[in-house]
């Protein structure tokens, strides 16, 4: 089956987020007063060829993991979903 | 014969010759290993250099730690072969585990060129041997992302077994207890994001990166016995 794979990486938390901190500290120059927060990450999409649901989550997390994100500062949110016109 | 030090070269390496350039200055001889090769060649030492390997595309070291290279380097590295990354290559080693922690963007976000002032803070590695402790050392950094982090568990050990061999005088990128450059346990790998290689010479602003290089190449000279 085809899955269509979605991660999102993040900076784990208490990870100082300098990009974050620059466009929070912007926003009140352009009248946006109420933001706060501000964390900045990547998504990174791709499709992927698996057995099933659960194989696919599980191949996604070693990837994340050896790759796709350095676990000393970023976290990895996934979302596997069958791809449409899945073959 | 001269200690053989291999200068690691990937797509985007731009510091490769001005280290081969230290090396043959402090009686080394130096050579160009290219990434494709899963082999150091037989050298004493290696270098892995300051630059962009692969566009630092991902991360810094994410693509250029799966070169079959870094297979090499990582096998002679454990077996006790005297490794230093520099800026780059300091990341390089990270991402590959050679050393604990990650490089991440500047504190105050800019690519920082300047000179910068850092102080010796062990002699217990292959980059520091020659050097003293104590002194303060003017050497160039150029970089966006060193400012260095780690886990507060990672930091203790570090602090406990003296493997903070280099810190910043004045910090200039917000690296965690002013870290400029650590050794691994065996304290024959060493990562820094200072450019010991651009301050060979008085000609060039400063010639103190001699004592951390002349360290390395009695290192490989070391290793080679």
């Amino acid at each position: 089956m085809l899955f269509s794979v979605q991660v999102e990486v993040s900076l784990r938390e208490g990870v100082a987020d300098p990009q974050g901190a620059t466009i929070e500290r912007s926003l009140p120059h352009l009248g946006f007063d109420g933001v706060q927060g501000v964390r900045v990450g990547k998504c990174i999409r791709f499709d992927l060829e698996a057995a099933d649901e659960a194989a696919a989550t599980a191949e996604v997390e070693d990837l994340c993991q050896r790759f796709l994100t350095n676990p000393v500062i970023e976290d990895a949110t996934i979302t596997v979903a069958a791809a449409s016109g899945a073959r | 014969m001269a200690p053989r030090v291999g200068v690691v070269l990937f797509p985007g390496s731009n510091c490769e010759h001005d280290v081969v350039e230290a090396v043959r200055l402090l009686g080394g001889d130096a050579e160009i290993l290219w990434h494709g090769d899963g082999s150091v060649q037989g050298v004493d030492a290696v270098v892995v250099p300051g630059g962009f390997a692969h566009g630092d595309y991902l991360r810094p070291g994410a693509i250029a730690r799966f070169s079959p290279v870094m297979e090499a380097v990582v096998s002679f590295a454990r077996s006790g072969g005297p490794v230093v990354g520099i800026c780059n290559g300091f990341q390089v080693l990270t991402e590959a585990g050679l050393l604990p922690g990650a490089l991440q963007k500047n504190r105050g976000l800019k690519f920082l060129c300047t000179t910068v002032e850092l102080r010796v803070d062990s002699t217990e590695s292959v980059l520091t041997s020659s050097a003293t402790k104590g002194a303060i050392l003017r050497v160039p950094i150029n970089h966006f992302e060193g400012n260095y982090t780690c886990s507060p568990e990672t930091l203790a050990q570090l602090r406990a077994n003296d493997q903070v061999v280099l810190r910043y005088v004045d910090n200039p990128n917000g690296s965690v207890d002013d870290i400029a450059g650590i050794t691994n346990e065996g304290r024959n790998v060493v990562g820094l994001m200072p450019h010991p290689e651009r301050a060979i010479s008085p000609l060039l602003g400063s010639d103190d990166g001699l004592p951390l290089l002349s360290s390395l190449v009695a290192s490989a000279a070391a290793a080679r016995v």
